[in-house]
């Protein structure tokens, strides 16, 4: 599974990835964890702003921190 | 980066139908000088229409989001209802007495006109 955290680098991006990080870590899956700051390839994905989280290709949360419960659910655990 | 880089805190999202008419080129004329005036953000209608998860994701999540059609038949509607995107402030531009044809030379006056139905629209939120 690969997961990519969007965002420049602000408070919210830096939360987002870290609860991120958390909800792999409890789940105990295999996950490669990236975090997104180059403005540019943050565009590809068509987002109207940051953070966002992107799971396998699809973008599962824009412009909020989403929940462990979220994350986790997304990731199938 | 500023410690606030992170949008859209209150941006509000501009979906315009921008079809093949002239209401419905005021629409898309109208949502991009708001977007110039910073009353809100131009998106990408057709994103979402195309089913890309990051246009509908983005539609989904943000507070804020007014929809310009251009007449009666929806089409931005129709694409925000199929991609599952609750339909929050909405403005068909037939319904101010512009009526549709193909005259591509728009007025200042009914994009004037539109633009401020759209501020009222955000006004009453």
């Amino acid at each position: 599974m690969e997961i990519k955290v969007l965002g420049p680098g602000c408070p919210k991006c830096r939360q987002t990835e870290k609860i991120v990080r958390e909800a792999v870590s409890e789940s105990g899956v295999d996950a490669e964890i990236e975090k997104v700051t180059d403005i540019l390839k943050i565009g590809e994905y068509g987002v109207f702003g940051t953070p966002a989280v992107v799971i396998d290709g699809e973008v599962k949360s824009v412009g909020k921190i989403p929940t462990k419960e979220e994350i986790k659910r997304w990731i199938g655990k | 980066m500023t410690e606030n880089c992170c949008v859209p805190g209150g941006t509000v999202m501009i979906l315009s139908c921008s079809g093949g008419s002239n209401v419905g080129q005021l629409s898309n004329q109208a949502a991009v000088e708001l977007t110039r005036e910073g009353v809100g953000k131009m998106f990408c209608l057709a994103g979402i229409g195309g089913q890309l998860s990051g246009f509908v994701q983005s539609a989904r999540d943000v507070p804020e989001m007014v929809t310009i059609d251009g007449c009666s038949v929806g089409c931005a509607k129709a694409i925000l209802e199929k991609a599952r995107v609750p339909l929050k402030s909405y403005l068909v531009l037939t319904d101010l007495g512009i009526e549709k044809n193909k005259n591509f030379d728009l007025s200042s006056e009914d994009i004037r006109r539109v633009k401020e139905a759209v501020k009222a629209i955000l006004s009453e939120k």
